[in-house]
């Protein structure tokens, strides 16, 4: 291959290398997009399937408030697990051998089962219990819970990842524990967490899916009836994909640009 | 300085590092501990900065006695200052926020006020071009300095240093050791853990000499290095100085 090939489809893969120049990543990007889109295209040409998309224009409004109500049930869950991960991941480290036995099992409790369970236990019965009526309340607090346990792990790695002498270090300026936490050990653990957080979110937004079997009527839920009436599968769930990666391709590059303000060298 | 130390004892894990340290100096400057390395230097160091707590022992500074609870300790971490072997500088921070972050944090001050102490403190380690920068893109010497800087933010009574060059090349090495000659000059108390003996000697007015968690010998620093009464500290002497 001569030079200008090399430079239009290949890249330094060492650490530290500038990025290869815009128009190579256009190319390569659309290359790679266009590859996918053939294996599609053929299988739907294969399919030779006529999709009428007509027939979910009177639902339109439907899909619209599902989608937005997964907005709202998400976004609820993102604030409430990032809170509960970062609350439980502080009290395993904490001198109090209770707390830190209740971070532990809270995470392997809710880890080790399904969330459909966490689900149905959680508004049936402890909800109920308290008087709780709001579905979508208890809807944004489950789906906390449930993404809250693994954040936690995930900061908890965060956190380990910042070495002994920058505790030592912040001991020996005069920092109280909770200082160190605030000023040096959680900005420093957050460049690690970013990318599994990322990866979270997506997970979290995905799986508010599952509260439609409490009856909320999410995007998924939207679909679902929709396509009870129309038995027209495919423009039902079509739509469903589109709608849920404008909402979660978003999260990825947003935290993609944290992660680069974050970058310095230790 | 005066202190005073009776009987400290620590052990990791069973492993005793400290077997009973006494010691007992008044109107010191400048103390330094040498020895072989695990001879328990470092550790007593630690205890001194309040970092760790003895299992017995006591520790008294300038007539104060060093009460170990975190409270108390809190408090004593707060008037002396350590530098470390590894610099230990926050890496998600600039030079000059190194500096401010205890200053605003710890001891209270303003944001403007804070900056106008950092900066002064780097002009006169001449590192005020470097005050943006973050610590991975300064020098081992740089960073050192920088760490030296954050300790002497807050006026600390008595400054700990831990091996302040062991992980500097030579060059680097002088610039650290030539900005703690001026300190020393310019009448600050501290103490220093160093494998530099020509260093110690010249910038001590005391030495102790610990080996295998045990006060061996302590002295006047040029008394103890051109004649060392204990066999073991002689025989470590030539040792180091041999080459």
């Amino acid at each position: 291959m001569s030079a200008r090939w090399t430079y239009l489809f290949a890249a330094s893969n060492e650490p530290g290398a500038p990025p290869p120049p815009w128009w190579a990543r256009a190319a390569n990007a659309g290359l790679a997009l266009l590859a996918f889109s053939l294996i599609f295209f053929f299988s739907f040409h294969h399919l030779a399937y006529r999709l009428r998309w007509d027939s979910l224009y009177p639902y339109r409004e439907l899909f619209w408030r599902g989608w937005l109500t997964t907005i709202a049930l998400s976004a609820g869950a993102l604030a409430g697990s990032t809170l509960l991960g970062l609350c439980s991941a502080l009290a395993r480290g904490s001198r109090l051998l209770v707390l830190r036995y209740a971070g532990k099992i809270y995470v392997e409790l809710v880890r080790g089962t399904p969330l459909l369970v966490q689900i149905l236990i959680l508004f049936y019965v402890v909800a109920d219990a308290f008087g709780v009526q709001n579905r979508h309340l208890v809807g944004v607090l489950t789906l906390s819970v449930f993404s809250g346990a693994y954040i936690s792990e995930i900061i908890r790695a965060g956190i380990e990842s910042v070495g002994r002498s920058q505790w030592d270090s912040a001991k020996a300026i005069g920092l109280t524990r909770g200082q160190t936490y605030r000023y040096v050990v959680l900005p420093q653990a957050l460049r690690q967490t970013l990318p599994p957080l990322a990866g979270q979110f997506v997970s979290l937004v995905k799986d508010s899916s599952l509260l439609s079997v409490i009856g909320i009527q999410e995007f998924t839920k939207s679909a679902e009836m929709v396509n009870s009436r129309t038995f027209s599968t495919l423009e039902c769930y079509l739509p469903l994909a589109v709608g849920y990666l404008i909402l979660t391709l978003p999260i990825s590059l947003w935290t993609r640009r944290l992660e680069e303000r974050h970058r310095y060298d230790t | 300085m005066n202190l005073r130390l009776r009987e400290i004892k620590k052990s990791f894990g069973g492993a005793i590092v400290l077997d009973g340290i006494s010691l007992s100096l008044e109107g010191a400057r400048a103390l330094a501990l040498v020895g072989p390395s695990g001879g328990g230097k470092s550790t007593l160091l630690r205890i001194l900065g309040g970092l760790e707590h003895p299992d017995a022992g006591e520790v008294e500074l300038n007539g104060q006695r060093v009460l170990f609870t975190e409270k108390a300790l809190l408090r004593h971490r707060r008037t002396v200052g350590t530098v470390f072997q590894a610099f230990n500088l926050f890496p998600h921070l600039t030079a000059l926020e190194n500096i401010t972050l205890p200053l605003e944090k710890v001891h209270g001050r303003t944001q403007a006020q804070a900056a106008e102490t950092a900066r002064e403190l780097l002009a006169r380690f001449r590192l005020e071009s470097h005050a943006g920068k973050r610590p991975a893109d300064l020098s081992g010497g740089q960073r050192q300095r920088i760490a030296i800087a954050r300790a002497l933010g807050s006026k600390p009574r008595l400054l700990l240093f831990d091996e302040p060059t062991s992980a500097l090349d030579p060059e680097m090495t002088s610039e650290v050791l030539d900005t703690i000659l001026e300190l020393r000059e310019e009448g600050l108390d501290f103490i220093l853990v160093t494998h530099e003996m020509g260093f110690a000697r010249r910038v001590a007015d005391h030495a102790a000499f610990l080996s295998d968690g045990r006060l061996v010998e302590t002295g006047p620093a040029a008394r103890f290095f051109a004649s060392p009464a204990a066999p073991a500290a002689r025989a470590f002497l030539d040792k180091v100085l041999k080459y």
